[in-house]
């Protein structure tokens, strides 16, 4: 984090020179090429301090919510499991979304209240249904997704088996004889004057 | 077999055109068909307090809304014209939000409700599986989640789905 606050300084004060070259530039009517060179420069920072600050969020987790070490860690494996249903790729343990809050609060209560895992994934699913489990059950609905990367797997190997014996195929029927081979070099023979007056 | 690179293309595009017209914002609620969860909550703006059972017998709407929801602010007045209408009853969920903020956007923009209730903490939000607010809930005679729907109440919505429903329900 300090790491990346200082980054952004840099890229705040980067912005800030821009502006002023800019603004000096302008005003004492140099050439407009230098004013476009300082341009750029200018959205470059802007640019890298957009991707600074669109990677900030993604890779923390959120802040711990109870001093206990023990609860908080089976609070945030929980909420791991959990998908968060404002920012959708994220899970409950890696959101700042405020539902993402409430909601491993929720997880904190129950566990306290001395509910079990799989009690806390069935009060989920029951409010938000099966789209809040990051790890989709296996059922008649998700056959495809669980399936699916198998069929296409056993395609391919079927592909490139039929694929392989077709090669093979070919192989033995392109075995030339004698003759033809003399009848090749006749004709490689025959064109190689046409090949030196080209080149 | 030149002309299954072209097909496994073709079946690709398919695929990828159905998945332009989905809506991965809009998740399928597990309440449709089920009891609309009970709850006990003070009543904006006035003493006493609500419980959906009271409403047994009729079909109304469930409007989660807050002030501090833009998408809320976009659906407000098609709210108040529909409350104009005195088509269906419907309750406002305050979810999330201050009494004094509520009660001042109701004031400045029209109350389109017949009682608004307070959640402050989320806790029936949750219990009714919400997750992104505005979301109407249409609920029947018997107490039932018929219908929900997520984001801001559009007057398509509301003419092709909700009302011919709430017409449907009363027959």
């Amino acid at each position: 984090m300090i790491v990346l606050n200082l980054t952004k300084f840099k890229l705040i004060a980067l912005h800030l020179v821009a502006f002023k070259q800019i603004s000096f530039h302008i005003f004492s009517q140099r050439k407009m090429t230098a004013v476009l060179s300082k341009l750029s420069l200018l959205s470059v920072a802007t640019f890298l301090s957009m991707a600074a600050l669109a990677q900030s969020p993604t890779n923390i987790i959120a802040q711990p919510l109870v001093k206990d070490p023990v609860l908080e860690a089976k609070v945030m494996e929980i909420s791991k499991d959990l998908r968060c249903l404002v920012c959708q790729n994220e899970t409950i343990a890696g959101s700042h979304a405020d539902l993402a809050v409430d909601l491993r609060q929720q997880v904190k209560e129950q566990l306290e209240a001395g509910k079990t895992q799989s009690e806390i994934m069935q009060y989920m699913v029951d409010r938000y249904g099966d789209f809040i489990l990051y790890n989709p059950r296996i059922k008649s609905s998700t056959l495809v997704l669980w399936g699916g990367p198998f069929v296409l797997m056993l395609l391919g190997f079927w592909a490139l088996r039929a694929h392989v014996k077709q090669q093979n195929k070919l192989e033995t029927l392109v075995v030339l004889d004698q003759q033809d081979l003399s009848q090749a070099r006749a004709m490689l023979e025959a064109q190689a004057p046409f090949k030196k007056d080209i080149g | 077999m030149k002309r299954i690179p072209l097909i496994v293309f073709a079946i690709l595009v398919a695929f990828l055109l159905i998945g332009l017209t989905l809506k991965p914002k809009e998740i399928p609620s597990p309440f449709i068909g089920k009891q609309a969860p009970s709850f006990n909550l003070n009543i904006l703006n006035q003493t006493g307090n609500f419980e959906p059972k009271s409403m047994l017998g009729q079909v109304w709407l469930l409007n989660v809304w807050a002030s501090w929801c833009t998408s809320c602010r976009e659906e407000h007045p098609l709210l108040v014209e529909l409350s104009k209408q005195k088509l269906v009853p419907m309750i406002g969920l305050n979810y999330k939000d201050q009494d004094v903020a509520a009660a001042k956007w109701l004031r400045d923009l029209g109350d389109p409700y017949d009682l608004s209730v307070i959640d402050a903490k989320g806790r029936v939000g949750i219990d009714y599986g919400v997750y992104g607010v505005p979301e109407t809930f249409v609920i029947d005679q018997t107490g039932k989640i018929v219908h929900k729907h997520i984001g801001p109440l559009t007057p398509a919505a509301l003419n092709k789905d909700i009302l011919p429903l709430i017409t449907k329900l009363r027959s």
